[in-house]
């Protein structure tokens, strides 16, 4: 992993964007790294476009704002729109192919679409395709184990929800098969 | 303990447990509506008194009361409500009971937006009650910084009988963090407080009474004149400021809060373009660290003063100058949030940042 | 010789501040001399509000506080909240609780808080020099309504007793006066009992005093008692608008 990395998570209201980025938080912070999170959203969440800050960091962090992000995770086609101009030119472009069908033109970085809702309603339950997309995100970065998301993701589950781990624990390993499949990699 | 990731506002109010909080009162505002929400289950959990006041006027009153009663007692708000909150701050500060307010800055002035600004430093300093007192004003950078001081804030408060504000910009509020909740806390040897309003039952043969009326016009200035030793007294113990990179700057950066983050990163930046930039970043905004500025070498061209809001600690930045150097200022406001590469163009320009 | 009549514990030996003919003097004695009754002053903390009784701080003789105006029901709220073993009550005029201070009174009330309220009403605001209360009556001449209070220019005058009666917090309330010996009498009942509804925990309670202002009426005192009966008492009628009785909170 580089010092520090910025990332941008974006996208409706309602696709787990800030659960997404906050997951990436409560892992920087479990494996005693400095994780931070932001959520930049108005009036717009329920169905508009939301979008949260990550920095995760082996160093104290300065500037919770960042200009460029190291890596995009788009969920939608507006988000990707706004936010691809600022991403680091060695940097990641993650975006959901299942709504964004046309591949983003003239980008330098590693970019890959996922069908993330396709995949998750095969597994029988379209809220997870978040994780889906994580794991397609920590087989491109390798940021956290297997073994820190899951933790993170069984603590956030708590005891009510504890019977969505599998399920998780299955999207999760959906996404990395399916960047292997895609034969891509990222440094 | 290990670190744990939180949002500022519920540290905040995990702070205040953690610093021996009886009671708060307060009143729904964005963006610290985390902060009352949090206490209201863990105080009450914990057998201690949360209640949502009708108003801020009601709950700073409230305040009042359950200082003068002696114990340790908090409320949190946000600009528009902490305006209104001004009259009973001032009583508070007359009456010298202590209390903590915290304030969650967002846009203004008037209903202005919800998101982050730092455009009440007049307001937090300066005030809107009246009369010649002043309050203790904290404004941490990070997560971390507001839980130190927010376990300190009721030691201060109570050795001084004095009202604490800790003031975070809504960026501290809403952000999350790694933090440790378990960093020692600064040993004070407190004073009883047997001035409480308790009732008579403990202090026979003497009437305690929460008062800040002076109708004697000799009997009121003697007590300005105490108030004022006890601030130069509070002036001389608690200013609180870091210096970064100050040993032969370019130029001088003075900012606090989330700025001073956002120019931690841009300091960087610069030192990697061969502009040495250091920074004076006050954690305490009342009493100001104007001493922190006789350091700033004569070989310095300049101070950059930068603020989330259009020029108000610039006021402080220029006391405290007393024209040596050139002084500049870079502000946004209204919720806008700059990144680094704003503040290395102002460096980089400074001559068109100048204001004095 | 053996002493038949004293000056109340509950009263410090601060000379009271009042005009001659004001009955906030009788008033102060009703309060004290429940407190002694009821061997609650020692764990009394009285709230002095903002008008003529702002200096009661100095003459009841427990702890007290000075409120800002309109704001006693909240320090109240503050001190019940952290001490409820202590008997807390607010003194208060008309401007401070019907005016600038209706909300913190009307939300203490709601809140059931267990405090006790002595509410003053002499129909004008006494310490700023006669102006207009929101308790004045239609015609009635102010400093700010000086050819009388209409009811196009400044609305009718605000019945607080009968308000209040419809707040489900209120354990105790009734309006009293003390323009003669037997409706003293009654009134020191009403006050010693809404102290004994406090330390039964059984809510908010209030009395309200129809009190006298002779000096910014215009009238002499003897006259002042005389528009009680006559104007005041018409306007606000006396009685008790509710009472819970031994029905708890």
């Amino acid at each position: 992993m580089n010092s520090a990395s910025n990332i941008k998570v974006a996208g409706f209201g309602g696709q787990g964007v800030m659960m997404f980025g906050q997951i990436l938080a409560y892992s920087a912070t479990k494996d005693e790294l400095f994780g931070l999170w932001f959520p930049s959203y108005g009036p717009e969440t329920r169905g508009g476009t939301a979008n949260c800050s990550v920095i995760v960091s082996n160093e104290e962090i300065n500037s919770p704002i960042f200009k460029n992000s190291d890596h995009l995770v788009a969920f939608n086609g507006p988000s990707l729109e706004k936010f691809k101009k600022n991403v680091s030119p060695k940097g990641l472009i993650l975006y959901n192919s299942s709504i964004i069908t046309e591949a983003p033109k003239g980008c330098d970085q590693t970019c890959l679409g996922v069908p993330i809702n396709d995949i998750a309603i095969e597994l029988g339950n379209a809220k997870v395709a978040n994780m889906v997309m994580m794991g397609a995100y920590l087989e491109l970065t390798k940021m956290f184990s297997d073994e820190t998301i899951l933790a993170v993701v069984k603590k956030i589950l708590g005891e009510k929800k504890a019977h969505l781990l599998e399920l998780n624990e299955k999207a999760l390993e959906a996404g990395k098969a399916f960047v292997r499949n895609a034969s891509i990699s990222y440094a | 303990m290990a670190k744990v990731l939180m949002k500022g506002n519920e540290a905040l109010a995990l702070a205040a447990i953690k610093g021996g909080v009886d009671a708060f009162y307060g009143y729904p505002i964005t963006p610290q509506n985390e902060v009352p929400e949090y206490l209201s289950k863990h105080l009450i959990d914990a057998g201690k008194v949360f209640l949502q006041a009708e108003s801020e006027v009601a709950a700073i009153n409230m305040v009042y009361g359950a200082a003068g009663a002696g114990k340790r007692v908090m409320t949190s708000s946000s600009s528009p409500g902490i305006a209104l909150k001004q009259e009973g701050i001032s009583y508070i500060a007359a009456a010298e009971l202590p209390c903590v307010i915290s304030s969650v800055m967002r846009g203004g002035p008037g209903l202005g937006s919800i998101q982050p600004a730092q455009g009440d430093y007049y307001q937090a300093t300066r005030g809107g009650g009246n009369g010649d007192y002043k309050l203790i004003v904290y404004a941490p950078e990070s997560i971390q910084e507001t839980i130190d001081i927010m376990k300190d804030a009721f030691n201060v408060a109570d050795f001084y009988r004095n009202p604490v504000l800790v003031l975070i910009d809504g960026l501290i509020g809403q952000m999350m963090e790694s933090v440790d909740f378990d960093r020692p806390v600064k040993e004070r040897k407190l004073p009883v407080k047997d001035w409480a309003t308790t009732g008579t039952k403990d202090h026979p043969g003497r009437r305690n009474v929460a008062n800040s009326l002076h109708i004697d016009a000799q009997e009121l200035e003697d007590q300005n004149i105490h108030l004022q030793e006890k601030y130069a007294l509070i002036a001389k113990n608690e200013t609180q400021h870091e210096m970064i990179n100050m040993e032969n700057p370019d130029y001088v950066i003075v900012a606090y809060g989330t700025m001073a983050r956002i120019c931690r990163s841009a300091i960087k930046e610069l030192k990697a373009k061969g502009i040495s930039v250091g920074m004076i970043r006050p954690i305490t905004l009342l009493p100001y660290p104007k001493l922190a500025f006789n350091m700033i070498p004569e070989t310095t061209k300049g101070i950059l003063c930068c603020e989330l809001s259009m020029g108000q600690m610039l006021d402080d930045v220029l006391i405290s100058n007393k024209g040596r150097h050139k002084v500049g200022f870079f502000g946004r406001s209204g919720g806008m949030l700059p990144d680094p590469s704003e503040i290395v163009d102002a460096i980089e320009n400074f001559s068109d940042k100048v204001v004095e | 010789m053996k002493v038949k009549y004293d000056k109340s514990k509950g009263l410090t030996d601060k000379p009271l501040s009042y005009c001659p003919g004001c009955t906030h003097g009788i008033i102060h004695k009703l309060v004290a001399e429940s407190l002694v009754e009821l061997e609650i002053l020692d764990k009394a903390i009285a709230i002095a509000s903002v008008g003529c009784s702002v200096f009661s701080y100095e003459f009841f003789n427990c702890d007290a506080q000075q409120a800002p105006h309109g704001r006693a029901c909240a320090l109240a709220t503050g001190v019940k909240r952290v001490l409820p073993d202590n008997i807390v009550f607010t003194y208060q005029g008309d401007g401070d609780l019907a005016s600038i201070g209706i909300a913190e009174t009307i939300h203490a009330a709601n809140r059931g808080e267990n405090i006790t309220v002595i509410f003053v009403n002499n129909a004008i605001y006494g310490m700023t020099g006669g102006q207009m209360a929101p308790t004045s009556l239609i015609g009635q001449k102010t400093t700010t309504s000086q050819d009388g209070r209409t009811q196009a220019l400044h609305g009718n005058p605000i019945h607080i007793s009968e308000m209040f009666s419809t707040i489900k917090g209120v354990a105790y309330l009734e309006r009293v006066s003390v323009h003669n010996p037997k409706n003293v009498m009654k009134a020191k009942k009403a006050i010693k009992k809404a102290f004994e509804y406090q330390k039964a925990n059984k809510g908010f309670t209030m009395i309200e005093i129809v009190s006298t202002c002779p000096v910014n009426w215009g009238v002499k005192p003897v006259d002042a008692l005389k528009w009680v009966e006559s104007d005041l008492i018409p306007e606000f009628p006396l009685g008790v608008f509710k009472d819970k009785g031994d029905q708890n909170e």
